[in-house]
């Protein structure tokens, strides 16, 4: 294990003026306020340590480190004694080798001997320090302590037993040296601050100030287990399988953060994963879902055999690849051969690589011969795409996540970061303890307003649907107060439609006096906020869903952008409009060229120069019109002109609004390829399934929601065959194209050959870098963490007139109130991997939110069954009440298909990208004694669809 | 007739309440007018609760008084069978050079009247006239230490707080007086709490400092409710508030009370404490001058230090420098307890020896037996025997001897104390104590008990351990309490080995 351990430089970097000082002869300049400690090891000097680790602040515990300066009293502790010019240190003299063994034969003194039978024998810091110091007799004799269940024949009474009731890692307080690791790591870098010691002295104790892990304030991010230099907290999955043997660094495939992690492997096996420090985008950080829930992966739900049938109604059939291939092209040609080539599209998915992603577009545009590709971006950052190509150039965030390490204030609208994007969150709660403000603008009040050590903030809890009312009212203060940046505006930005904008919102119809009523905001928040974000040396602007999906959602996006602009917050670290994207991959697949108008790099089919260079690469001729969009698929398929769809890694069904719409699409299909590990929702409508591959079990790369690309190693051969690649390369070759790719690396040349934003990229270059921010080309070859530096991409920043539209969405007295759903933790989007995890310990079902007035109102009681219905349809589920959303509102997730929040929400979208409106349904909730008839139906027809032929 | 019943909570303790009770009652029966000034003590404990009637020679005292001898105060006072004399011709009383407590006992602890007329404010006054580095240049040209144990430069440590930029800076008195044997601290906030407020303004105004915390163990009742008295009697007078004696200065200060740990008597522990963390203790660096309460810069003083400020000014800084030894400048309050026959409080300046303190001074032992130790410096202060009366009060003169002076506590011991279990108990002490942030102290001072149990019980491997134990703790421990609880161990192994052998009776047995 330690040979692929990154060397922990005991205390974290400094940024200071350089300081040189000399350890042990060696000469070592290092910034001013670096530790001695640090200083040692990056002179090559290992000073021995236990309770110090680079990604904690140093508290001096534990007193290996002791050193001595030569000037200075006594043994200084190294993690906690500050470089000072000309210091002249000793690392290793007999007076400290005679402290270090005599700290350690305390240690040692109250520590079972139990190393051969231990968990984390052969990766145990306390072990490594034993034999560093040379430890090789224990002079005291049994007294007190804290491992021995019984002494004398009577309980002891400072014995803990363990606590197993995380799912996911032990606690047994008999191996703890009490060094507070874990709990600084709560504090410090995941920001919960559920771990404490109680106690003193001897009986200093860590405790989580609850019965047990799971009962407490505990998120399970895996900080703890970390940070433990011994077995005291450890991942199940070591004490059952053993020590890893070797790590592959890959990144998660979860949510848009994209962690770096190490997989670390025994043979084939997955032992563990951890968050890798040289990691940009998490730096060593990580959350339940990406520590912890990838047992998925070898779930035993998932499918490995290719599988056919011809109508639905039938059970599937398992076949080989040839026959499921052969059978899904003959069909293919069928159909186009019967409806014409527009009559069939793909789907491509924002959890696979963009090797894949790239594969399946070119599928339909090079070998369909039709440009009916889309994506789930459709469905959550669309509008993101559009709002900001329109007003920067460039439909992507502007920063990089280390950025937020440098602002002054984050304005978060429509946005849970630490539940939907936790690493991120966790990131962001640490600069707001060091000091920056916050504002939310959320109908909810979301965790991030409870941080602890929370300075300045404002919440402007808006009704759902009024985004563009609230931002648009913020840009009026800043422009009617003069509170604009004239300097950046006349440099960087179009003056005229700046001048226009200027006048547009100075309207008095603008103002936030004229909007509170309808917003639910009191003017003077609104003022104080926009006055915040205009006064702060660094505001940034991070954003989520709740802005998106919307039916005014590209014109949210046009009027975030705006007041970046305006106030010159564009262009540096600490600034920027940053989009949290969902999923994994899902800035990747838009880059892909998923959506039917845009070929790679997001330029236009209609564009005959950049259709050449496809042309050209391809050896075919494109069609220069754009396809359809999911929901155009969908439509033409309810209208007999579009019957066969190729879906990678993507459940449409539980994800998109309108279920009953999405069923009606897919039923009128003659045939649906859905790709997947799961026989998902989408699959019970489905004629072919091929199965997937995990992200552990094929080589590509993610693009995270800082443009970051990050590589994705295959660390397990595919135990369907195949990587995802591999498969749509197959079924290329089927229907007659002469694909000959060996390995991702050769996709990634020709995406490089083709799109001017990933010019030089290649693996070598990833490789030997780790990762790298797009645009990556001659203009820019080290990446681009930051993007507008010198000037917008578009060129001019354009200023886009926002007026408000309101929603058709409306309240009445059969729809009283406003559902708007999102996420938690511990589940990811629609729960086909969280829910195959023991992450169910922490949320089973989706759960109603509902205030306690409308609850009352309605005699709804905690924990009811109620029925939730909208004009589109209805389901039930179990409420909750909180005054976490405002009465009016209520609040789901849609993790759970037995619950289909979607069957709720409407088919209402955005002007402008066709985005879904999913965060304003108008509904009525009332108790209930049971699922509904839909709810029913809809079961009986999933069992019977995934019924699979006994194998002849 | 004006009588003095001191309201100091020793005397309180030894029935002072009830004498003034008696003094009213008697008072009230025959139609005399008599004024009741509760003061603070003069420091002689023995004669607690010692009672002062005001003459025309001067005040006369009587004590230790019980209600029994009231009513003879009304009599003839030279023939009252406690009378004592003008107090300032009592002997222990007299010898003394009462600088930090020359008010102590004289005045009513409240009045700002009587705090004026015997020259309260006066300092302030002349630190107001001064600019802002001539205050701290005075402080640092007193030669002024910490009197809380550590003996920091008064001086250096505020210079170091008034070099430091920040939107805000912070004065914190260190009132947590937690050594068993020591009084000071308590007797000056209970017997002149303004000129402790005097101190901390000064400060304030010399470190750019507008907001002070004084932090009190929660053992001290009293002190409590006369600091917080004296906090609204300064407000009044405009010693406290947005202007300071009506200059530009604002000053504020809040009482804070501990919680009852001993460890938050260090400085980074108190600074946790008082910000509503766990008291423990901080690794320095930063130094809480630089990162102190809240991370802002603070100076964390103790009440004698900030309660000697306004002498120092009022005096002048060469004036206090005067007295004194070597490095160690100006007086110290010493704190004579134990087995001692005159046990209480004795200012004077440092260099009378440890001899003088504990004979001459103090009288020898209460039970009249022959001193076997004294230790000094509080329950982590070293043992001394009589061997080392010679050693000079000073602080570079008792560390050259492996000891502290520390807050300048000196417990006395006679030759039936049982050093082994002493030595024991200094373990013991620490383990109950010990906030548990560092590994020698956590483990070792428990391992330490078990140590010297294991040397009481015949086992000579443990001699060896337990001194490897006392450096690892001493050199390897993250505060002074770990740091300096193998002091007395060491001290009484070294002075009397045989008493950490086998009892006699037990190797009998």
């Amino acid at each position: 294990m330690k040979d692929f351990i990154i060397p922990d430089h005991g205390t974290p970097v400094r940024k200071g003026a350089p300081v040189s000082l000399t350890i042990d002869g060696v000469a070592v300049t290092v910034p001013a306020g670096t530790s001695v400690m640090r200083a040692a090891k990056e002179a090559g000097i290992t000073v021995p340590k236990l309770c110090a680790t680079d990604m904690l602040e140093p508290i001096g515990s534990c007193r290996l480190c002791m050193v001595e300066v030569e000037g200075m009293r006594g043994t200084p502790a190294s993690c906690t004694t500050p470089v000072q010019s000309g210091m002249v240190v000793h690392t290793q003299t007999e007076q400290l080798a005679k402290l270090r063994r005599g700290v350690m034969e305390l240690y040692i003194s109250d520590h079972p001997l139990d190393c051969l039978t231990c968990a984390a024998n052969g990766d145990c810091e306390l072990q490594d320090m034993a034999a560093a110091t040379g430890l090789r007799d224990v002079r005291y004799l049994a007294g007190e302590n804290h491992f021995e269940p019984r002494q004398n024949g009577e309980a002891n009474p400072c014995y803990i037993p363990k606590d197993q009731s995380n799912p996911y890692f032990s606690y047994d307080p008999a191996k703890c040296i009490v060094c507070m690791r874990c709990v600084r790591a709560c504090e410090e870098v995941q920001g919960t601050f559920a771990l404490t010691i109680e106690g003193r002295g001897f009986d200093a104790r860590i405790s989580t100030a609850a019965p047990d892990f799971l009962s407490s304030d505990c998120v399970s991010c895996g900080a703890c287990v970390q940070a433990c230099p011994t077995a005291t907290l450890v991942e199940k999955t070591v004490e059952e399988v053993g020590l890893p043997e070797r790590s592959v660094v890959t990144t998660c495939a979860y949510c848009g953060v994209g962690c770096s992690f190490e997989a670390q492997m025994r043979g084939e096996e997955l032992v563990r994963m951890v968050p890798y420090k040289g990691g940009e985008a998490n730096r060593g950080h990580s959350c339940v879902k990406g520590r912890f829930a990838w047992g998925y992966a070898t779930h035993k739900d998932r499918i490995l055999n290719p599988m056919i049938r011809d109508t639905i109604d039938a059970p599937w059939r398992e076949v080989s690849w040839e026959e499921a291939l052969a059978f899904t092209a003959k069909k293919m040609g069928a159909i186009q051969e019967k409806f014409g080539k527009n009559a069939v599209g793909v789907i491509t998915s924002s959890r696979c690589t963009n090797e894949e992603t790239f594969l399946v577009q070119k599928l339909t545009r090079a070998v369909f011969g039709n440009n009916n590709t889309d994506t789930c971006a459709r469905v959550c950052h669309s509008p993101t795409g559009y709002g900001l190509k329109q007003t920067f150039g460039t439909s992507a965030g502007t920063q990089n996540f280390d950025s937020v390490e440098e602002t002054d204030l984050a304005l978060v609208i429509g946005a849970n970061p630490t539940d939907a994007h936790p690493v991120f969150g966790s990131r962001l709660r640490k600069r707001l303890r060091q000091g920056a403000s916050l504002i939310v603008v959320d109908p909810r009040r979301i965790d991030l307003l409870e941080t602890p050590h929370l300075g300045e903030n404002l919440h402007l809890q808006l009704k759902p649907g009024t985004n563009v009312a609230t931002v648009t009212a913020l840009a009026h203060v800043i422009v009617t107060e003069g509170l604009y940046n004239e300097t950046f505006i006349r440099e960087r930005c179009d003056w005229e439609e700046w001048s226009d904008y200027a006048d547009f919102v100075s309207n008095p119809e603008y103002s936030p006096e004229a909007v509170a009523e309808l917003t639910g905001v009191p003017a003077e928040t609104m003022r104080a906020a926009a006055r915040a974000y205009a006064a702060a040396p660094n505001a940034s602007i991070y954003y989520g869903l709740g802005v998106t999906e919307h039916s005014q959602g590209s014109t949210t996006v046009i009027a975030i952008a705006n007041l970046a602009m305006m106030t010159g917050n564009i262009g540096r670290p600490g600034v920027g409009v940053n989009p949290l994207r969902g999923q994994n991959n899902v800035q990747g697949s838009c880059d892909m060229g998923s959506f039917p108008q845009d070929l790679p790099g997001y330029r236009h089919v209609s564009d005959p120069a950049v259709r050449a260079i496809f042309e050209n690469a391809w050896g075919v001729t494109l069609d220069p019109e754009p396809g359809l969009r999911i929901n155009n698929m969908l439509d033409a398929a309810v209208q007999g002109r579009f019957k066969g769809i190729y879906i990678q890694g993507e459940d449409i069904l539980q994800s998109d609004p309108d279920t009953r719409h999405v069923v009606a699409g897919l039923a009128a299909m003659d045939c649906v390829i859905v790709h997947d590990l799961f026989l998902n929702e989408t699959a019970n409508y489905a004629h072919v399934f091929l199965p997937g591959s995990t992200f552990l079990e094929k080589d590509g790369t993610f693009t995270n929601a800082e443009r970051r690309i990050n590589m994705v190693r295959r660390v397990m051969s595919p135990k369907n065959g195949f990587a995802d690649w591999e498969v749509t390369q197959m079924l290329a070759n089927a229907m007659g194209a002469n694909w000959s790719y060996t390995h991702p690396r050769e996709i990634m040349a020709e995406i490089a050959a083709t799109t001017p934003g990933f010019a030089n990229v290649t693996y070598d270059m990833l490789e030997e870098r780790g990762s790298v921010q797009w645009p990556c080309n001659d203009n820019a070859p080290e990446g681009s963490p930051v993007m507008h530096v010198d000037g917008f991409v578009r060129g001019k920043g354009r200023f886009i007139r926002t007026a408000y539209v309101p929603t058709d969405e409306r309240t009445g007295p059969r729809f009283p109130l406003l559902l708007t759903t999102g996420r938690i933790l511990s589940q990811y989007n629609v729960g086909a991997q969280t829910r195959r995890t023991e992450n169910t310990a922490w949320h089973a079902e989706d759960i109603l939110e509902i205030h306690p007035q409308d609850a009352d109102a309605r005699g709804i009681n905690e924990g009811d069954w109620v029925r939730l219905a909208s004009r589109s349809g209805d389901t039930t589920l179990r409420a909750t009440i909180t005054e976490r959303v405002s009465p009016g509102v209520v609040y789901t997730t849609f993790h759970h298909p037995t619950t289909q929040a979607n069957v709720v929400t409407t088919d209402n979208s955005d002007w402008a990208t066709n985005c879904p409106e999913y965060k304003v349904t108008a509904v009525q909730v009332a108790p209930s004694n049971g699922p509904s008839e839909w709810q029913t139906e809809y079961s009986e027809q999933a069992d019977k669809s995934r019924r699979i032929e006994a194998a002849e | 007739m004006k009588i003095y019943v001191p309201a100091d909570a020793a005397a309180r303790a030894l029935g002072a309440d009830s004498v003034a009770a008696a003094i009213a009652a008697h008072a009230g029966l025959n139609g005399q007018d008599v004024t009741i000034v509760r003061n603070g003590s003069r420091g002689m404990i023995w004669l607690e609760p010692m009672v002062e009637v005001e003459t025309a020679q001067g005040r006369i005292g009587f004590g230790p008084m019980t209600p029994e001898d009231v009513p003879a105060l009304f009599n003839d006072l030279a023939a009252h069978p406690k009378a004592l004399g003008l107090v300032d011709d009592i002997p222990f009383f007299k010898s003394q050079t009462r600088l930090t407590f020359a008010r102590v006992g004289l005045i009513d602890p409240l009045s700002i009247a009587d705090y004026q007329a015997n020259g309260g404010l006066s300092g302030l006054r002349r630190a107001l006239a001064m600019s802002r580095d001539a205050r701290l240049e005075e402080v640092t040209a007193s030669g002024l230490r910490g009197r809380g144990g550590a003996g920091f430069p008064t001086g250096i440590k505020w210079k170091t707080v008034a070099g430091a930029e920040a939107p805000q800076k912070y004065i914190v008195c260190n009132a947590d007086e937690g050594d068993s044997g020591t009084f000071a601290d308590r007797m000056l906030m209970e017997g002149d709490p303004l000129c402790l407020i005097e101190g901390m303004v000064i400060a304030g105004l010399s470190v750019g400092a507008t907001k002070g915390f004084v932090y009190i163990r929660s053992e001290y009742p009293d002190a409590i409710r006369v600091m917080r008295a004296a906090c609204d009697v300064a407000e009044e007078a405009g010693l406290l508030g947005g202007s300071v004696l009506g200059s530009e200065h604002a000053f504020d200060l809040e009482i804070r009370v501990g919680a009852g740990a001993y460890v938050c008597g260090e400085e980074t522990s108190l600074l946790n404490s008082l910000e509503g963390k766990r008291g423990t203790v901080r690794a320095k660096p930063p130094l809480p001058a630089l990162k102190g309460f809240m991370g802002r810069p603070t100076v964390v003083n103790n009440v004698l230090s900030l309660g000697t400020i306004p002498w120092i000014f009022e005096h002048g800084a060469a004036a206090y420098a005067d007295f004194g030894i070597g490095r160690s400048r100006g007086t110290m309050p010493l704190q004579l307890a134990g087995n001692i026959r005159f046990g209480g409080l004795y200012e004077t300046a440092f260099g009378t020896t440890l001899g003088e303190v504990v004979n001459t001074i103090g009288g020898g032992t209460a039970s009249g037996r022959p001193v076997k130790a004294v230790q000094v410096g509080g329950p982590l202060g070293a043992y001394f025997t009589p061997e080392q009366f010679d050693i000079p009060v000073g602080y570079e003169e008792f560390a050259a001897k492996d000891g502290i002076v520390g807050h300048a506590g000196f417990t006395v011991f006679d030759e039936t104390a049982d050093m082994a279990a002493m030595a024991r108990f200094a373990m013991e002490f620490c383990a109950i104590e010990s906030c548990g942030t560092c590994t020698p102290c956590r483990i070792g001072s428990v391992r330490g008990v078990e140590t010297i149990d294991r040397m009481l019980a015949g086992d000579p491997a443990a001699e060896p351990i337990l001194r490897d134990l006392c450096e690892v703790m001493k050199l390897g421990s993250l505060c002074a309490l770990g740091g300096f609880a193998p002091y007395p161990v060491l001290s009484a192994l070294n002075a009397f080995p045989e008493e950490f052998r086998p009892r006699k009776q037990e190797a009998a047995e």
